[in-house]
């Protein structure tokens, strides 16, 4: 049996359901059972949002993962990635954009996170919006931070992932297409030549 | 031929009806429930077959139509937040006495944990009190097969079949593997008055009737391909998990229990005694409030040891999860790390560039002059009005309740008393309120914050749009006292000398402030510029 956990975080808007729904379409395209709680509603106004990805070989039960078990947080955003920090396996990685995104009054002072999160072993984190405007694919940043973290998501290979930002974006037209492929190429090859 | 799909619990749910033949939907937006009737709407399936769709003013409009097209002999479904039930009681308890002709099939979506609720009522309790079947499916899997098997019970037993999910199989994909589309039922209305016309002497007859029907309720609860027993070795603990319940179970409990899996209502008896004969004590786990858990203690002797969240054993309020049910079966959650030092709460907010923004810094700005003023909110985005920076809300109860809040405070000496309720919000439960507000010429100031969509569920048709002033003064508000504005910056200065005017006016006034919400805005700008491309 194999399988993997994936916490998925940001804030409302910044597109983690569009990181879910290529990973949901490349495990359907294999044959992985797939389970995928997404949050809608109210909390997608600027607030915390979070997303539980179970991919498996075998027969999946619960829609959220438990406790110490995700073996995989992908955030959209340093603060919100270390939210989730309970539900990491003790030898599971945090794959995150380095980037505050600053909306409320009481933000964490930000040298103190960034001291926290750079404490901690098992951690990939890049200014992922400076290299999506530097490759100038601005509205591709999480198909960067889906790179990152596609040598970790070992259920699955890169070439099933781009297979699937194909199918996902392939109805927004072949440009989006490839700004999409290419950001999920430079976040791939940041961390692994 | 089957096919597999990626798919919500919603989705599933709405598929599921599609294929069973279903010829309308009908509903009002309510989160978690909303992208069932949005995937009907979408569906070319459902366009081709002409399924009607378009959204109604509350719930029991709905429900109402709904009974209708069951009456005229044509499969319906009616879709609702579970809050959504207070609001069609009086239509599906009665649709319980009529009973129905076509199928009938009510969706309640639960929210346990209030993600976005102001209560976690469980609505099993509904599906019994109108004494009709309840449907609870475990998977979207399931929730796509019972849609089609709920049609066919509806209409064998002559009766609404009630559909219970919560939030977590609401919003959670997984694959379903779809089957086969049916036909409609032809037109074919029921010519039976004496079903349908309620007056004493006939409810009398019904209700005796629906009493008679309890045992096959029960006998089809018991058969239920949905509810299954599965006894372990050697006797030992025996668990009832009801609905999604039964996923965490399977996820947490040990090798060796008893389990009784219940999708399908009323309680099956004898299968809990069957379980209970088998096992040395019951743990009942269950999403939503102690339903079977009451009902299984009330089964068993007394001195029969059920635990559940009326016990304790499972937390009394909050929806379930892996890690609560573990530890129910003695086993605490292994977490490696700590929470994380430098964490701050991230609550939802008004969106930057929101009208209603500009409608609460305006309503302060009026009102810092008004010490005692008071504000009755209501439901929707401008609720999150309560929280800072405008902190501009005095009460939030139920869809409606602003205005008539407003008057009674107002009754009561309160001054000033005022309103702030959606456009959706005044056309689903508003109106009403405010003709009374009018008959007894209550001095309240009403603002109704016009976005000219259903803002909080996602942007779906408002029902009144374009039609709130002329909806406002046929409820006989004075025209002089009835003002629309465009909630901007630069024309705060006349808002709030509107504002400041109709406070001091005794009487009910009404304030529109009307500019699009800048969700439907942008995506509509966004649309515009792709077709352009």
């Amino acid at each position: 049996m194999s399988k993997i956990d994936i916490k998925l975080s940001g804030v409302g808007g910044q597109g983690i359901l569009s990181i879910a729904t290529v990973i949901g379409q490349a495990a359907t395209s294999a044959g992985l059972q797939l389970k995928q709680a997404e949050v809608h509603g109210m909390s997608q106004r600027g607030g915390d949002v979070q997303s539980d990805l179970r991919l498996s070989t075998d027969e999946i039960f619960s829609d959220q993962i438990p406790l110490g078990k995700a073996d995989l947080i992908i955030s959209m955003e340093p603060m919100e990635a270390l939210r989730y920090l309970p539900y990491l396996h003790s030898e599971g990685w945090i794959i995150t954009s380095s980037k505050p995104f600053i909306n409320i009054p009481n933000y964490p002072d930000e040298t103190a996170l960034m001291a926290e999160l750079g404490a901690r072993s098992r951690v990939i984190r890049l200014d992922i919006e400076a290299l999506a405007s530097e490759l100038k694919t601005p509205k591709s940043a999480n198909m960067i931070l889906l790179g990152m973290a596609a040598p970790y998501i070992d259920i699955l290979s890169a070439d099933q992932l781009r297979s699937a930002i194909r199918a996902v974006f392939a109805k927004k037209g072949e440009a989006v297409v490839e700004a999409n492929l290419s950001a999920f190429d430079a976040g791939f090859s940041a961390f692994h030549d | 031929m089957s096919e597999k799909r990626l798919l919500l619990g919603d989705e599933a749910v709405a598929l599921g009806a599609v294929h069973a033949g279903l010829s309308g939907v009908y509903a009002y937006p309510g989160t978690p429930s909303t992208e069932i009737t949005e995937f009907i709407q979408n569906s070319p399936t459902a366009r081709e077959r002409g399924i009607r769709s378009r959204w109604c003013t509350n719930e029991k409009t709905a429900m109402e139509a709904a009974l209708g097209m069951s009456y005229a002999g044509k499969r319906a479904l009616v879709c609702m937040k579970h809050v959504g039930m207070n609001v069609c009681a009086d239509a599906f308890v009665n649709a319980g006495i009529t009973g129905v002709n076509g199928g009938l099939v009510v969706l309640a979506a639960d929210d346990p944990s209030m993600h976005s609720s102001q209560n976690e009522q469980d609505s099993r309790f509904y599906g019994k009190f109108a004494m009709v079947p309840i449907l609870e499916p475990s998977t979207q899997q399931e929730a796509y097969d019972m849609m089609a098997e709920a049609f066919d019970l509806s209409e064998s037993l002559k009766l609404p079949v009630l559909l219970r999910i919560v939030t977590r199989l609401a919003h959670s994909r997984a694959a379903v593997e779809v089957g086969s589309l049916r036909e409609q039922n032809p037109l074919c209305p029921d010519r039976d008055r004496s079903h349908w016309v309620l007056l004493p002497g006939n409810a009398r007859r019904q209700y005796v009737s629906l009493i008679e029907k309890q045992p096959s309720l029960l006998q089809a609860a018991e058969d239920s391909s949905h509810n299954s027993l599965q006894l372990s070795e050697k006797k030992g603990l025996g668990v009832i998990a009801c609905g999604i319940a039964c996923n965490y179970v399977r996820e947490a409990a040990p090798r060796d229990i008893s389990l009784l899996k219940v999708s399908h209502y009323p309680l099956p008896v004898s299968l809990v005694r069957e379980l209970a004969a088998h096992s040395t004590e019951i743990l009942v786990v269950e999403d939503g409030q102690p339903f079977a858990e009451e009902q299984v203690k009330a089964l068993l002797s007394s001195d029969y040891p059920v635990s559940g969240r009326l016990s304790g054993r499972l937390p009394r309020t909050g929806e379930l999860n892996p890690d609560n049910v573990a530890a129910a079966f003695g086993q605490p959650a292994m977490t490696a790390f700590a929470p994380a030092k430098n964490l701050a709460g991230r609550p939802p907010q008004l969106c930057q560039g929101c009208g209603h923004r500009d409608v609460y810094t305006a309503l302060n700005q009026v009102l810092s002059r008004y010490p005692d003023a008071r504000v009755f909110g209501d439901i929707g985005c401008y609720t999150l009005g309560a929280l800072p920076p405008f902190q501009a809300i005095d009460s939030c109860v139920d869809m409606g309740a602003s205005i008539t809040m407003a008057k009674g405070a107002a009754d009561a000496g309160q001054f000033p008393a005022v309103a702030v309720i959606g456009d959706s919000t005044f056309t689903h439960s508003g109106m009403t309120g405010l003709l009374d507000a009018v008959n007894d010429n209550a001095n309240i100031t009403v603002i109704i914050s016009d976005n000219l969509t259903t803002g909080m569920t996602g942007g779906q048709d408002s029902a009144g749009t374009h039609k709130y002033e002329a909806i406002c003064l046929a409820l006989g508000v004075a025209p002089e006292h009835l003002h629309v504005v465009v909630p901007l910056p630069k024309n705060m200065p006349e808002i709030t000398r509107i504002i400041q005017e109709e406070i001091n006016y005794p009487g009910v006034s009404v304030i529109i402030p009307q500019r699009e919400c800048i969700q439907t805005f942008n995506r509509k700008l966004r649309a515009r510029k792709a077709a352009q491309k």
